[in-house]
């Protein structure tokens, strides 16, 4: 029997992954992307751990939500990449820093 | 199934809008030319519609519907209704400067009405799931509107930092949401509230949750460390899209506060008072100096919005209806003012040129006094010089401070706001004390425009002088 | 017509006034004849007001009230901001004083100001319309003065406060070409900053104990439960307990300070002298400065349950009354000397404050509002006359070509002094007997305050005279030309001399029963049990005050000061010289004026003037001429370096921040 601690521990250490991936990570904003979605993901364990421990069927209809806004998100945002693309040349987070201070 | 529709006519705010995206969405796409015309005046159409029903369909109480998901109460309505003017104007001030920019697409106005729509549901969430769906369709609407401006690379630049960190703080957030659903057992603001007061939740859980939850909030009001979006997106937003997002979100946010906070988690008022005292003075602090370095006047008020923020949170973390109350009397103040602010932004602009130094209002007072003055009203309503709105609201919200006995906090509130004063004044000095630059543009706006932004202004003053009105209506609303 | 009506036209007369000749496009003649008629009638309607009070006792308002609410502006959680007045005999004698002298100064200004044009480079567009901006200006000063003295809460008169403030800001950087003017400009600006700092602090403090900013409210709190407040401690330091009612008068009386020029805020006041004239006769010597002394006095149910406060405001006082005397005597620019006089003759008033004798200070007040203004237009009449030089070497022997001048300065400095029967000897042995009563008391403080207004007594006769010989008599020191130009100017100016030396003279012995030993200020003033050092008993009759003031000290210092002063100065003699070359440290350490400058530049005002030019280069210089213009941030401060360097610009960064934020609450809050 899979205990609630373990889905926990599960979510938590996807979300650390996902959350350095968005940090650590200076290469390429896809990957960033990447991240994000795994982050969701993390959040989607954690609610459906929940709700099945509880007997509660609200957070499982909340991570159908999620996955759509989800994937809504990764529509929006891969758009967004592509401008980018067009006007810079070029994906990587490093250049995408021209407006500071 | 009966019970789901009653009091249904409470949402039909947001049922018309909803069908009016869809309308207009129709119709730019089939209409011929409707972009010139047709499309602007069905959305302003669809703002004063909304008000209208909004008006009409008042909630004697407050009351929940569609399952618990919905609430409408005075609050909303009041936040709803600040929503629609504030909406009303940054069509009214966007529709030129877009024009002359090519931006003048039906997906502006679609967008923009989207988020409008996520920010009224928002401002009636009485569940984590209908506030997790507003905040992101209003996110959503606003990321694709930052990158309107498809051949600019600073606008997508900015897109892409606002979407991967947005995306990150509603994460962040989500995860918090997962904590307290996993303490409280329920996902309903009002359950969780109850479950809280009993104090049958977990304690660690509910800790981690709320400290998620304010991380995610916190980057939606842009509070230091949780702000340093705002300076990137309002600078790389074409003009007409920092307008909208340094105004009407600001009212949305004030709503997340409210209904997380207080009507979810007012249990835990000890644990986020005290976060939200660190991330006041922090913003307070570092938003007032660093604007003080800026010479992107865009910028600068991008600052000027982050010390804003700490000062709303400071009416926030009091944690009584009076506190909420000059809050909430704060976010209308800084929305309308931050308004006018970006109005004159895109006043001063024209094609080809960005108003978007601070020496392009040197001067401004020789080439047109009455703007000036407008400016003028607005700048010292920002520093807050009495007796324009922004000394009363500053007031309401120190005097709610010293109320609560936190005098080295109130102490901290007026230094700030003290040493802020000083780069508001260094615009009126432009204004008023240097000559223009060489071949400095005229002043060219439509009448519309020119008419709302001196009302905007003259509100500003207006209201400051009998500041009672606005004042009732907040401390009414909570 | 109710007195709450006359009330209103009393304030808004000026301001109409003020309003027309600074917006209208109005003549000369009609600015001034406007401005001129407002004062006028807020004149009379305030001598009307004076006579029903004062001296018929009538309360002014419904139902025998002293103060009325005129309109609630706000009202919010509790606390109410209001207009309104309280009409008193404190008050009415505050108006009437305000609006004779600003009437007669008024007056004045048409024969000063009549050649501004000269003062101005032609080019300048503040020189075209000086004249009525002029008199849109003292009107307005006296429309502010009048909102301060008449007010009944806290807001109102620091509304007040700070608009005489503004208009005496206005007014020394007036002829705002001249550098010097800009920078007594700046100083008494940034001055009065840390005045208005303890002044609001005070004001919060009164807000925080009592609740209200509504002055009946505070005072019967006070007269019905004085325990409930005397005990009430506040810990400002750890460890350290302060009286609130002490922490309160203390801050109220720093705003005092700076308003009414006390040490060490006393610096901006003879720098005020920039400004033209009348000016420095109405605000800087008769009325705007002594806006400290009427509020301390207002204040008095306050003040007389805390000693400390008192002590602490007669040393201030007693200080502020004797050294700045001493820099008296060593000024060559006439105005000056009447400047470091006025320091001087306010430094008296405080001691009156400190000693608790507050109808003495409002006694003195008045008196010197009239001998004062007088010394000032006499002054200016001078100036005229020597066309516009300022300089007592310059001058000499004025005696026979100025004789209107010259009999009413005398007037002035008989007055000044306390030559007996003349005003300013009743007001002054006055507070210097209250003063010794202290002394008796064994307040902490009065001892040495006594032996301080003793000296300064001796100090004022000498520089009064010494300016007095030096401008009228002795050898013509000016040139040719302006020796054939002098003659008495016009009537606008003499007549106001006229009109304000009959005061000079009689004022004192008039009012000398009512406001001391009489019930003048009952129930406007409160003197703590044994506090009083006028008991109706000791009072025998103006004569026999006299004839009693003729038995002590203060009589024969004066006559020992005019006495050296003929010696030194009336006979040409070349003491003077000898004495400043064998006490060179002396007269150095009083033309540095105590080095106070040098102090106050670096505690008070050096601060903010730093602070701004910090400002100013990280922001001005350093961003737009620096940043911006050599690409370079290296210069920028180093704190907002800092800070903006966080903002690097880079995505990861960001979210590196805002995980940091995340981590520390978690720490904080979660495991903590």
């Amino acid at each position: 029997m899979i205990a609630l601690a373990d889905f926990l521990i599960l979510g938590a250490v996807l979300f650390c992954i996902s959350v350095a991936g968005i940090f650590i990570n200076r290469k390429n904003i896809l990957i960033l992307l990447m991240c994000i979605e795994l982050m969701l993901l993390s959040v989607n364990i954690n609610f459906i751990a929940f709700s099945h421990f509880l007997g509660d069927i609200g957070g499982q209809v909340f991570v159908f939500f999620i996955l759509t806004v989800a994937a809504a998100e990764a529509a929006i945002g891969l758009a967004i990449l592509v401008v980018l693309f067009r006007n810079k040349r070029s994906i990587n987070v490093t250049d995408i820093s021209s407006m500071k201070g | 199934m009966t019970a789901a529709l009653n009091h249904l006519h409470l949402f039909v705010p947001e049922i018309f809008v909803a069908s009016m995206i869809c309308i207009i969405l129709l119709v730019d796409a089939y209409v011929p030319k409707a972009i010139n015309a047709l499309t602007h005046q069905l959305s302003q159409a669809t703002v004063i519609g909304a008000a209208l029903l909004t008006l009409l369909n008042q909630p004697t109480e407050t009351t929940l519907l569609l399952h618990n998901t919905f609430v409408s109460d005075s609050l909303s309505v009041t936040l709803k209704m600040a929503m629609y003017v504030l909406m009303f104007g940054v069509f009214v001030y966007s529709r030129s400067y877009l024009q002359q920019r090519g931006l003048l697409k039906g997906e502006y106005y679609v967008l923009a009405l989207c988020a409008l729509l996520g920010m009224m549901v928002l401002a009636s969430a009485a569940h984590f799931l209908s506030l997790y769906m507003g905040l992101e369709l209003m996110a959503l609407s606003i990321y694709a509107l930052v990158a309107l401006n498809r051949d600019s690379a600073q606008s997508s630049e900015a897109a892409m930092k606002y979407f991967i960190l947005g995306a990150l703080a509603s994460g962040l957030l989500l995860y918090g949401i997962s904590m307290i659903y996993g303490a409280t057992g329920t996902l309903e603001l009002k359950a969780v509230s109850d479950v809280i007061a009993e104090g049958k939740a977990e304690s660690k859980l509910l800790l981690l949750g709320i400290t998620f939850i304010m991380v995610g909030l916190a980057f939606k009001l842009g509070v230091v460390p949780f702000h340093m979006w705002v300076p990137d997106i309002y600078q790389g937003s074409p003009t007409a899209i920092t307008l909208l997002i340094a105004s009407v979100p600001k009212i949305a946010g004030f709503a997340m506060l409210m209904r997380l906070l207080v009507d979810g988690m007012s249990g835990l008022h000890s644990t986020w008072g005290d976060m939200l005292i660190i991330l006041a003075v922090l913003s307070m602090a570092l938003g007032n100096i660093v604007a003080i370095a800026q010479t992107n006047i865009k910028r600068m008020l991008a600052y000027s919005t982050i010390s804003h923020m700490g000062f709303l949170s400071l009416g926030m973390l009091v944690g009584t209806n009076e506190g909420y109350a000059a809050a909430l009397f704060y976010t209308l103040v800084y929305a309308l003012m931050s308004l006018g602010g970006f109005g004159m932004i895109i006043l001063l602009s024209r094609s080809g040129f960005e108003a978007e130094n601070i020496e392009d209002f040197k001067g401004l007072n020789k080439r047109s006094p009455w703007y000036a003055f407008m400016m003028l009203i607005l700048m010292l309503s920002m520093a807050g010089v009495p007796p324009m709105l922004g000394f009363w609201a500053k007031l309401a919200v120190i005097s709610q401070i010293v109320n609560a006995h936190m005098y080295v906090l109130a102490v901290m509130a007026v230094l700030f706001s003290v040493i802020g004063m000083y780069y508001y004044l260094r615009i009126i000095k432009y204004m008023y004390f240097d000559a223009p630059a060489e071949n400095s543009p005229e002043i060219e706006a439509n009448t519309d425009m020119r008419w709302t932004l001196s009302l905007n202004a003259l509100a500003v003053l207006g209201l400051g002088l009998f500041p009672h009105t606005l004042l009732q209506l907040c401390q009414n609303s909570l | 017509m109710n007195l709450e009506t006359l009330s209103l036209i009393i304030v808004l007369a000026p301001l109409v006034g003020a309003i027309a000749a600074g917006l209208l496009p109005l003549s000369r003649t009609a600015a001034h004849r406007t401005t001129i008629s407002g004062v006028f009638i807020a004149f009379v309607l305030s001598a009307f007001v004076f006579y029903q009070v004062t001296i018929l006792g009538h309360a002014p308002f419904a139902d025998g009230a002293y103060t009325h609410t005129l309109y609630q502006w706000l009202s919010t959680g509790g606390l109410s901001f209001e207009i309104g007045f309280m009409v008193d005999t404190l008050t009415t004698t505050m108006m009437v004083t305000v609006t004779f002298v600003s009437w007669m100064v008024h007056i004045y200004t048409i024969g000063y100001m009549k050649d501004d044009e000269h003062n101005w480079s032609d080019d300048s567009l503040g020189g075209r319309n000086s004249y009525q901006r002029f008199f849109s200006y003292i009107s307005l000063f006296t429309f502010s003065m009048l909102m301060l003295v008449m007010s009944n809460n806290f807001l109102q008169l620091f509304f007040g406060w700070e608009a005489v403030g503004l208009v005496s800001y206005l007014l020394i950087g007036f002829w705002f070409q001249r550098e010097t003017a800009v920078y007594a400009n700046m100083k008494a600006f940034l001055v009065n900053r840390v005045g208005d700092f303890g002044f609001l602090l005070g004001i919060a403090g009164v807000l925080m104990y009592f609740g209200t900013l509504d002055y009946q409210t505070v005072f019967s709190a006070l007269a019905n439960t004085p325990d409930e407040y005397t005990t009430k401690t506040i810990e400002i330091f750890s460890g350290t307990e302060w009286s609130v009612i002490t922490v309160i008068c203390i801050l109220l009386f720093i705003g005092a300070m700076g308003k009414s020029a006390q040490v060490p805020l006393h610096v901006w006041l003879p720098d005020s002298m920039e400004g033209p004239t009348p000016i420095s006769a109405l605000i800087h010597a008769a009325t705007m400065v002594t806006a400290g002394i009427f509020m301390v006095s207002r204040m008095s149910p306050l003040y007389e349950l805390s000693l400390t406060a008192s002590s602490f405001i007669l040393v201030i006082g007693a200080i502020t009354a004797l050294f700045m005397g001493f820099l008296g005597l060593i000024q060559h620019d006439i105005k000056r000397v009447v400047a470091y006089s006025t320091l001087s003759q306010l430094g008296y008033m405080t001691v009156a404050l400190g000693a608790s004798a507050y109808g003495a200070a409002m006694f003195h007040l008045m008196t010197h509002a009239f001998f004062k203004a007088l010394l000032f237009l006499a002054a200016g009449s001078v100036i005229i006359a020597m066309h516009h030089k300022q300089d007592m070497r310059e001058m000499g022997g004025l005696k026979k070509y100025l004789p209107i001048t010259y009999w009413t300065s005398l007037i002035g400095s008989l007055a000044l002094i306390g030559f007996p029967g003349f005003a300013g000897f009743f007001s002054k042995d006055a507070i210097i007997h209250a003063v010794h009563v202290a002394s008796d008391g064994g307040q902490a403080g009065a001892t040495f305050a006594y032996y301080a207004v003793l000296a300064g007594v001796f100090i004022t006769a000498l520089y009064s005279f010494r300016m007095f010989f030096l401008v009228f008599h002795g050898k013509e020191h000016m040139d040719e030309h302006t020796r054939e130009h002098l003659h008495e100017p016009s009537w606008v100016v003499t007549y106001p001399l006229i009109a304000l030396a009959i005061p000079s003279v009689i004022i004192g012995a008039i009012a000398l029963a009512p406001m001391l030993y009489g019930n003048y200020f009952e129930g406007a003033i409160v003197m703590a049990e044994g506090r009083n050092a006028f008991p109706a008993a000791d009072f025998h009759g103006v004569l026999s005050f006299v004839l009693h003031g003729l038995m002590l000290p203060p009589v024969y210092l004066a006559a020992a000061g005019v006495g050296l002063a003929y010696f030194l100065y009336g006979r040409e003699s070349a003491i003077p010289g000898q004495i400043k070359s064998a006490f060179s440290w002396l007269h150095k350490l009083l033309e540095e004026k105590y080095f106070a400058d040098r102090f106050n530049e670096i505690f008070f005002a050096g601060g903010s003037l730093k602070l701004g030019s910090f400002l100013w280069r990280i922001g001005d210089r350093n961003i737009i001429d620096g940043f911006m213009v050599n690409g370079s941030a290296r210069s920028v401060g180093w704190f907002s370096e800092k800070l903006r360097y966080v903002q690097s610009g880079l995505l990861s960064q960001y979210a590196f921040a805002m995980i940091l934020g995340l981590l520390f609450f978690l720490v904080w809050f979660v495991h903590g």
